[in-house]
């Protein structure tokens, strides 16, 4: 056996104490690439972000949009499919705290903790493991949206830019939702709780119907709701039908604007708790 | 490190709520030994090793490992330790190899040194089959030695494990032992916790046993065993004979105790080679008819019994790592 030359004992490298930002970078990319295999090995937690977009997109285009008309025209097809962005990011997004929820109450984080590791490096390799897979999702929605007649008639850039404030806020919630993961007993609490949350948000929102024929309180919510800024500045980058523009309220006359502030704000607040949330609980 | 002593605690204290895990723990642990640490569910062993590997903070005391302090400096510990935990913490659903390279990377260590050191340990720990299989269809023997090799990972000069055999079948436990023989023979100091007595008995250099929170004696096997005296003899009669007591007296220690129906004798004796065969002659030359002799050695239930006066079953009500001292007030129900 060369067991004992093969194992002398100290330490093989001796990582450096502090290489600093090269090192948490590192750290960041492992925790994210681990996460992404979890995902591609999980075909429920896939079936979020692959089957369930294709879905809603048939389901609401072909069956809500034979019912609904648009106040100032146009095809509820070409209004719904940045609606359906917004409704299955934000749903999506609750996988962040379900990830998470179910590392905690796992024996991995214990693993790690005793890593001489950057500790933020598992909820910044969480939500950038999500922000890859909230763009899977988008990328299936508009091309099954391409599929049946879906057309941005904006530039490339534009409606490039249209996604982009898609993932930007898609990227907050996941910051929200690592707290909800971080605070909840466990997956499934996380989950419920997660619905519970999430479905008014993406429903009371100008996403899938205009605002118009809404109750006055339900409309001033609506239009107050950080998900139809980012719906509305979405349909006005893809130079889509954008009923809300009609609307008075400010985030609806300047959406684009409107849904960049919201989705900072989320991360200003969510980033750091999320942070603190999590040296708490896993400190005793 | 000044001295040589690798892992040092003194006096460590830890509650959780109203249950005291630790009531003032002292333990140290010399360059290149093996230290036991036994106790029943509940005693504290998780606790102490929690904080010598910066889990857990404590309320008191202070602790070096490789002489660093484990609440200020705990990423000079952490870069010197390997752990396995009494729970398994890898990835369930990564395969053997991604476990070992993502400890390995977010050990410092670089892809290729990752991937090669985990081909190296998956190979020692006869798990290079398996290397490619996710977790999730390894049996409990073959997540030990994982777990026991993810925290070989970086060659750490310090190695902690908690129970590294509960829970497993006679068979995986005996490779085990094996396993942590070898680590030894490789110079890394060890601090081992556990339930069994054979199994402190079988590695451990010195054992110390702990008991509510604090430790109540320390010593080698042999030492310990010294505690509770010699072996016992137990010599079971075809029917009694009152020839018989008089007969084993001279080779007996002490008191030669009878049972109520006259049939089974018991005696302290000393620890001496051929004691069963002398017994049995002399009681032949007795006239008297013999079912059954035994030689007891103490084992280190005996010591336990005798240091706490409870036996170690009597204080197992369930999961150390879950509830840390729900046995530590048995009278209150």
């Amino acid at each position: 056996m060369t067991a004992a030359t093969l194992e002398r004992v100290g330490p093989i490298s001796g990582p450096p104490a502090h290489a600093g930002m090269l090192r948490r970078i590192n750290d960041v990319v492992v925790l994210t690439v681990r996460n992404l295999v979890h995902i591609a090995r999980e075909p429920l937690q896939l079936s979020d972000v692959t089957i369930q977009p294709v879905l809603f997109t048939l389901l609401f285009v072909y069956v809500f949009g034979a019912g609904v008309s648009l106040p100032g025209g146009g095809s509820y097809k070409d209004f719904a499919i940045a609606g359906l962005l917004a409704l299955n990011l934000t749903t999506s997004s609750m996988g962040t705290a379900v990830g998470l929820s179910t590392d905690l109450n796992g024996g991995v984080i214990d693993r790690f903790r005793t890593l001489p590791m950057w500790r933020p490096a598992v909820l910044v390799g969480r939500s950038l493991a999500d922000l890859l897979t909230a763009s899977i999702c988008a990328a299936i929605v508009a091309v099954t949206g391409l599929a049946i007649g879906w057309r941005p008639e904006g530039s490339v850039l534009s409606t490039l830019g249209g996604f982009g404030v898609f993932l930007l806020f898609s990227y907050a919630l996941a910051w929200g939702s690592a707290c909800l993961g971080i605070v909840s007993k466990g997956p499934e609490s996380a989950q419920g709780i997660g619905l519970v949350i999430l479905f008014p948000l993406a429903f009371v929102s100008n996403s899938l119907v205009p605002t118009q024929h809404m109750p006055l309180v339900l409309r001033t919510i609506a239009d107050w709701n950080p998900v139809s800024a980012v719906t509305a500045a979405a349909r006005h980058l893809f130079h889509n039908p954008n009923p809300s523009a009609a609307s008075h309220a400010w985030p609806m006359q300047h959406p684009v604007v409107a849904s960049v502030i919201w989705s900072l704000v989320l991360l200003a607040i969510f980033a750091p708790l999320a942070t603190l949330l999590y040296r708490r609980r896993t400190t005793d | 490190m000044t001295n040589s002593l690798m892992i040092e605690a003194h006096g460590l204290t830890k509650r959780y709520g109203s249950t005291v895990a630790l009531d003032g723990l002292d333990l140290e642990v010399p360059t290149g030994a093996i230290l036991g640490v036994l106790g029943p569910n509940g005693a504290g062993k998780s606790t102490a090793v929690r904080i010598l590997t910066t889990l857990t903070h404590p309320d008191g005391g202070t602790a070096r490992v490789a002489g660093h302090d484990v609440v200020t400096e705990t990423a000079a510990v952490q870069r010197s330790i390997g752990v396995t935990a009494q729970d398994a913490t890898l990835d369930e659903v990564l395969t053997g190899v991604q476990n070992l390279v993502m400890v390995g990377r977010l050990s410092g260590l670089s892809r290729s040194q990752a991937k090669v050191r985990a081909v190296e340990l998956l190979d020692r720990f006869g798990l290079s089959d398996a290397g490619g299989r996710i977790l999730k269809t390894y049996s409990g023997g073959m997540r030990r030695r994982l777990d026991l090799a993810a925290g070989l990972v970086t060659r750490p000069p310090v190695l902690f494990l908690d129970e590294p055999t509960t829970g497993l079948d006679p068979t995986s436990r005996v490779r085990m032992w094996g396993v942590i023989r070898e680590l030894v023979a490789d110079g890394a100091t060890l601090l081992l916790t556990t339930q069994y007595l054979d199994e402190a008995d079988e590695l451990a250099d010195r054992i110390v046993v702990i008991d509510r929170g604090r430790a109540i004696a320390l010593g080698t096997a042999a030492e310990l065993k010294a505690q509770v005296g010699g072996a016992r003899l137990e010599v079971t009669l075809s029917e009694a004979d009152p020839a018989a007591a008089a007969a084993l007296s001279p080779y007996v220690s002490g008191e030669v105790s009878v049972s109520h129906d006259g049939r089974r004798l018991r005696a302290p004796v000393p620890s001496v080679s051929g004691l069963a065969t002398t017994v049995v002659r002399a009681l032949d030359g007795a006239g008297v008819q013999v079912d059954d002799v035994d030689v007891h050695q103490p084992s280190l239930d005996d010591v336990f019994f005798a240091l706490t006066g409870h036996p170690v079953s009597d204080a197992d009500p369930g999961a150390e790592a879950q509830r840390p001292d729900s046995e530590l007030e048995p009278a209150l129900s």
